[in-house]
């Protein structure tokens, strides 16, 4: 069970596979203080697809800020990045 | 990781693939206690009261789409039917309600337009035992409100399980119907109006949601929907499992999207401050390739949706969709199941096209679908009586049943049965349907009281 007054994200980021993509994300983390907490990459067929747990809740960025924020980021590396608060997730995954 | 790659990439699938969304979220607002003895009062506080309540909800919704990456299509407000809140402001002086009414509905309008909300839901009235004075009023000025205003929508509901159903207001409804298809908008004005059996008091969807007197000042109402992703789930399963497998797996899709529902309704709610309500979960088609039901009832098995077999289907598929929802959360409301608005799913209005989907099985498919008649298009001289008559068909489906029953039928002028229509937009297109040309008159006329059933009368 997810600790009530956590306040975390899950980051995918789904595209062709290329050098720096984890090291451009992870820094938008560093820049704002986020902690990664876990990280699952995976490249099925050049596809990279990547899940990144991080936790937010030592910063006063929103969730939806940080979705904004990689959002932009997502045009310059090429990928999609999907942000979910992850409230979302438990609730659709976890009974 | 505590959650799998899988899981993850189900939810983003479910989202960018199969059109999962939050349809509507619904400010539901009382107005009672902006209701003024003068008419010039009662405008200004009506306006104010909608303003003050409503005017974070779109910056709001807009922060939680982008935190729960999950996207809301429509902000949407209910109101007190409006008979109620104008009732005391009236002057007996029939020109001059209807032109009370006119200006309310014209300011309602422009502070929908205001504040960026899609639709405002609730100009209608309830009259289930007998017209009121105000509802005479609200009812005869729709003709002009529905074709002089672009987001309000209305509702009148004519009947109860525990009423019966007042034949009085489904005449007038029948002309009413037929009066609006006359007006500049025609079409358009038609498919915000709905005519209702066991109206719901917190039905977030439009048209027909409006804020019913058991409510809260104010409160958050959402409705869900996702034909797409529970056609995905369905073409999971092997081609012959069997329909125990498949009511299962439409339960778990259910489940899933209503809890997601759920915690972003509740979000947005505390994020307004306002109360949460309830979680509409009703599959909702739209325009867009792949979010059709009739698309869901086919891949059951059925090689057109309106043939032998489709009533069965939509029972299993709207039986699975409420069960999921229940056991997901506690505030099930609204309408919830399956919607089959004819011209906005395009499998749907294709199968008029082939002659297989009927009128007369649209009203079998009601009995257990979960609204009624909606968004069927008939030929412009359609009878005022055949209006009626189908309301009433309608009506009596849903007061014998215990079900919410409506009609949302549009006559579309100088066209007539296997003519093309098209609404635009969300509202899609469709052919119009037959109507049957053996007269209803006579009964219709009879007018009086359409007694309730005796399963009504439990007390």
């Amino acid at each position: 069970m997810q600790k009530k007054k956590k306040k975390r994200a899950i980051i995918t980021v789904i595209g062709r596979d290329k050098v720096g993509i984890i090291a451009q994300v992870s820094q938008v983390m560093a820049e704002n203080n986020i902690n990664i907490e876990e990280l699952n990459q995976t490249i099925i067929k050049k596809i990279f697809t990547m899940v990144m747990l991080v936790d937010l809740t030592q910063v006063s960025l929103s969730v939806a800020e940080l979705s904004r924020k990689l959002n932009k980021l997502s045009g310059k590396i090429n990928c999609e990045i999907h942000v979910h608060d992850e409230k979302i997730i438990n609730a659709m995954h976890r009974l | 990781m505590q959650y799998s790659v899988n899981e993850i990439l189900e939810t983003i699938q479910m989202v960018k693939l199969d059109k999962l969304d939050i349809r509507t979220v619904t400010l539901g607002i009382n107005l009672l206690k902006a209701s003024d003895k003068k008419p010039e009062n009662l405008v200004k506080n009506i306006q104010k009261t909608v303003y003050q309540n409503a005017k974070n909800l779109v910056k709001q919704a807009h922060e939680i789409e982008e935190q729960y990456g999950i996207p809301i299509i429509n902000k949407r407000v209910t109101i007190t039917p409006i008979a109620a809140v104008i009732s005391p402001a009236l002057s007996g002086n029939k020109e001059r309600d209807y032109r009370l009414c006119l200006k309310i509905a014209k300011t309602l309008d422009q502070t929908a337009q205001k504040l960026n909300i899609d639709f405002i839901g609730g100009f209608g009235c309830l009259t289930e035992n007998g017209l009121s004075y105000a509802d005479q009023i609200v009812i005869e000025s729709l003709p002009q409100i529905l074709n002089q205003t672009q987001r309000v929508c209305s509702f009148v509901n004519v009947g109860t399980s525990r009423s019966g159903i007042n034949m009085r207001s489904v005449v007038k409804m029948g002309n009413i119907i037929h009066k609006i298809s006359l007006g500049k908008n025609r079409a358009i004005a038609a498919a915000k109006l709905v005519v209702f059996c066991n109206a719901v008091t917190d039905n977030p969807f439009m048209a027909g949601g409006f804020h019913g007197l058991d409510q809260p000042d104010s409160v958050i109402n959402i409705g869900i929907s996702g034909p797409g992703v529970v056609r995905r789930a369905i073409e999971k399963l092997p081609q012959d499992a069997g329909l125990d497998e498949i009511a299962a797996q439409i339960k778990k899709t259910a489940f899933k999207i209503t809890r997601a529902g759920e915690t972003i309704g509740r979000e947005l709610a505390k994020s307004i401050g306002v109360q949460f309500g309830i979680i509409d979960l009703s599959l909702a088609p739209t325009t867009q390739k792949g979010d059709s039901v009739g698309e869901i009832l086919e891949k059951l098995g059925l090689e057109t949706v309106g043939t032998h077999g489709t009533t069965a289907a939509l029972a299993l598929l709207t039986d699975s969709v409420k069960k999921g929802g229940l056991m997901a959360s506690s505030n099930i409301g609204g309408l919830s199941g399956a919607f089959i608005p004819v011209a906005e799913d395009k499998v749907l209005s294709d199968a008029v096209k082939k002659n297989v989907l009927s009128l007369d099985k649209l009203e079998a498919m009601t009995s257990i679908c979960s609204v009624g008649l909606d968004m069927v298009a008939v030929p412009g001289n359609t009878k005022t009586t055949t209006l009626a008559a189908i309301i009433a068909d309608e009506a009596a489906i849903g007061m014998i049943n215990h079900k919410t029953t409506a009609v949302r039928i549009i006559p579309v002028k100088n066209k007539k049965a296997g003519d093309y229509v098209n609404f635009g937009g969300l509202l899609g297109g469709s052919y119009l349907l037959k109507t049957h040309s053996a007269k209803s008159d006579q009964f219709i006329w009879r007018k009086g009281t359409l007694p309730a059933p005796i399963t009504g009368f439990k007390n």
